[in-house]
């Protein structure tokens, strides 16, 4: 048998080893998201559904070119928009902030310990989001945990605003995601070879410039790696700011949701989808070349 | 000596075992290292060469002693503040810098002018052998290109001292006997002086200007390569120091000469003159390096014989060795010049040689309790 024929049969096998997912994904994701695509072009049926016209000013609603006849710019969406976006960024550094000490604290730990702590990130994952949402509620709300014991304790007088405000939003998706940003950075630092860490200290470096200059670059793979993982789904999320944020608070997820499903609005809805994904991708895409600009450095980094 | 670059006082460095206890790591180890010194720590795993070394650069603190580097009392100053870089046994080198980002950057720390610090890092760089390789990355190097490159981040802001923790052990063979003889070189052209870490008594013997051989946290005996080996001062040193025939017995006087009666009567016959004899009825070990015991050849007269019965002769290439024992059992062996392979037949037809070697060439070992 010649080479050819090793590696044509190769490709064959290759090719049925694929198909199952590649038709999976197909009609689960690729078939749903062109409609999606295409919805957001047409106009609102008067009833649900969809009028098969072409008609731009889903996006005009948005973005501030409004069908003239029937509707106005309404910068509340923009506003919703940036406020989403604000929400993941600060959720991000906040899960980051958490979690890259606690990496070097747990990677530090003799490895009994180490699996344990693994074991306790893990841990929330064995119950009902919405029970741990709703935990929340119980912590925040006017005649919560916490007002109730400031209270006694004379602190305060009038309960605290806490619940249905961003605060309560940001508080639960960094307590959804922090295991996500914490497995990721853990991975990277755990690799981390701390003669290298010896050798910068030997050459004349401070810790801060140790820090700076060594240990960040090394972990820089598990920190955006831990941040794209928490900032794509913190960005859309649409339960914690429907428990947390109530009606006062709206994320795009909501706002989506709202949509589909009270304002029956579809092609609006698809639209709005639409702008989320569109800059979940341009920041995948931005990241994806910074990393090829750098080419081999992230080889190097193992 | 002139003054010292390195001065360790009664330093001290207990470690906690795991399972209870503590393993004593430096016992009040004293050591003076000379301006542009190769000094040599040698010893087997576990013998604290390591921690003497990271005592010095910063990494271990002590539990007691001083340490002074040029004059100036370190004890308790922090790694980045010692005028005193290393190289380090795997080389660390940072894997996401270029080469030249590597060698420089201890002057990128310090804040150096760019032109001089690229000026300098190219001089460091062709200093050893590697000009025009600024832009690769680490793992695009041997290891042998890696070793430069630690050597060049090591070199370049011009430290008093260099240390040098196993940077051969690596290496291949050949590779590491190119590196001795570098090393040797770089050292004598920089005018810094060395300490090397190592547990390869070849390495030690070769470039060293002195060698400190350590044991179980203490300095057995800090000496030129050459008295180290010819005149190691306990069994230790000898065994550690090569391979070497002890024969452990009484000092015995018999008229004008004197030899070393071991318990199975076993006889060396030692020189009687010298400096630091032992009285007789001393318990003593007297020392032969297999390459001092020769083939008898026709009884020489000045030459003392050992008659040993042959187990065993390994072929070498320059040298035959033969392995034996004496009449009270005790294993010998002997390094033999390819000259007398002529003498070899008869030998294995035997099975039995006679050893000759100079008087003078035993070295007598105290043995502990009985010395002074």
């Amino acid at each position: 048998m010649t080479r050819m024929d090793v590696k044509s049969r190769q490709r064959i096998q290759l090719g049925i080893l694929l198909a199952p997912p590649s038709l999976l994904l197909a009609v689960f994701l690729i078939c749903p998201l062109a409609i999606m695509v295409i919805y957001s072009f047409l106009a609102p049926g008067l009833y649900g559904g969809v009028e098969w016209e072409y008609y731009p000013h889903n996006y005009g609603r948005i973005l501030g070119f409004a069908d003239p006849e029937f509707e106005e710019f309404d910068p509340v969406y923009i506003a919703i928009f940036l406020r989403s976006l604000r929400i993941a960024v600060i959720t991000v550094l906040v899960t980051l902030v958490v979690c890259y000490p606690a990496a070097f604290l747990v990677s530090r730990l003799p490895d009994r310990w180490k699996s344990f702590c693994l074991f306790l990130i893990t841990l929330p994952f064995f119950a009902s989001l919405i029970v741990r949402l709703f935990i929340w509620v119980l912590i925040l709300k006017q005649t919560g945990f916490i007002n109730t014991v400031l209270r006694h304790l004379g602190v305060i007088d009038r309960p605290l605003e806490m619940i249905y405000t961003e605060g309560a939003i940001i508080v639960g998706l960094v307590y959804i995601f922090i295991p996500f940003m914490f497995l990721p950075v853990y991975a990277s630092v755990e690799k981390l070879d701390w003669t290298l860490v010896r050798a910068s200290q030997d050459l004349g470096a401070t810790a801060f410039q140790t820090f700076l200059r060594v240990i960040v670059p090394l972990t820089m793979p598990g920190i955006v790696g831990g941040s794209i993982i928490v900032f794509i789904p913190a960005l859309g999320n649409f339960v914690v700011p429907a428990v947390l944020g109530g009606a006062k608070v709206l994320m795009l997820g909501n706002l989506v949701e709202q949509q589909f499903l009270s304002a029956r609005n579809w092609p609006f809805g698809a639209a709005l989808a639409m702008m989320v994904m569109t800059a979940v991708l341009v920041l995948l895409f931005l990241y994806v070349r910074s990393e090829a600009r750098r080419g081999d450095d992230a080889l190097a980094v193992r | 000596m002139g003054e010292s670059i390195v001065r360790l006082a009664g330093a001290t460095k207990t470690y906690p075992l795991p399972e209870g206890g503590t393993i004593t790591a430096l016992d009040r180890v004293n050591l003076d290292v000379a301006r542009n010194e190769f000094l040599t720590l040698l010893g087997p795993s576990g013998c604290g060469k390591t921690t003497l070394l990271h005592a010095i650069s910063g990494f271990v603190e002590l539990d007691d002693g001083r340490i002074w580097v040029d004059g100036e009392d370190v004890t308790g100053t922090p790694p980045h503040h010692r005028p005193v870089n290393t190289v380090f046994q795997n080389y660390a080198l940072f894997p996401h810098m270029t080469v030249g980002d590597n060698v420089g950057y201890a002057l990128d720390i310090a804040r150096v002018e760019k032109a001089e610090r690229n000026q300098r890092v190219g001089a460091a760089l062709e200093l050893v052998g590697l000009t025009g390789l600024e832009n690769r990355k680490p793992r695009q190097l041997s290891g042998g290109q890696q070793q430069r490159v630690a050597l060049a981040r090591a070199i370049i802001a011009r430290p008093k001292l260099l240390l040098l923790d196993e940077p051969l052990s690596a290496l291949d063979r050949n590779l590491r006997q190119a590196m001795q003889i570098e090393l040797k070189t770089l050292q004598a052209e920089l005018g810094i002086s060395f300490i090397f870490v190592t547990h390869d008594q070849e390495e030690a013997l070769t470039m060293s200007d002195r060698v400190a051989v350590l044991n179980k946290g203490v300095i057995q005996q800090i000496d030129r390569p050459r008295d180290a080996y010819n005149r190691p001062v306990n069994t230790f040193v000898a065994r550690f120091l090569g391979a070497s025939n002890l024969f452990d017995g009484t000092l015995q006087r018999d008229g004008t000469r004197l030899r070393v009666v071991t318990d199975g009567q076993d006889a060396i016959e030692v020189a009687g003159a010298g400096d630091a004899v032992p009285p007789p009825g001393a318990r003593v070990t007297a020392m032969l390096r297999p390459e001092q015991l020769s083939l008898a050849a026709g009884g020489a007269a000045h030459a003392a014989t050992l008659d040993v019965s042959v187990e065993r002769i390994v072929f070498i290439g320059s040298t035959f060795e033969i392995l034996g024992r004496t009449a009270a059992g005790q294993r010998v062996s002997a390094i033999i010049l390819a000259n007398h392979q002529h003498m070899i037949p008869e030998i294995e037809r035997t099975k039995r040689a006679r050893l000759a070697y100079d008087v003078v060439a035993v070295h007598l070992i105290s043995q502990p309790g009985t010395a002074a």
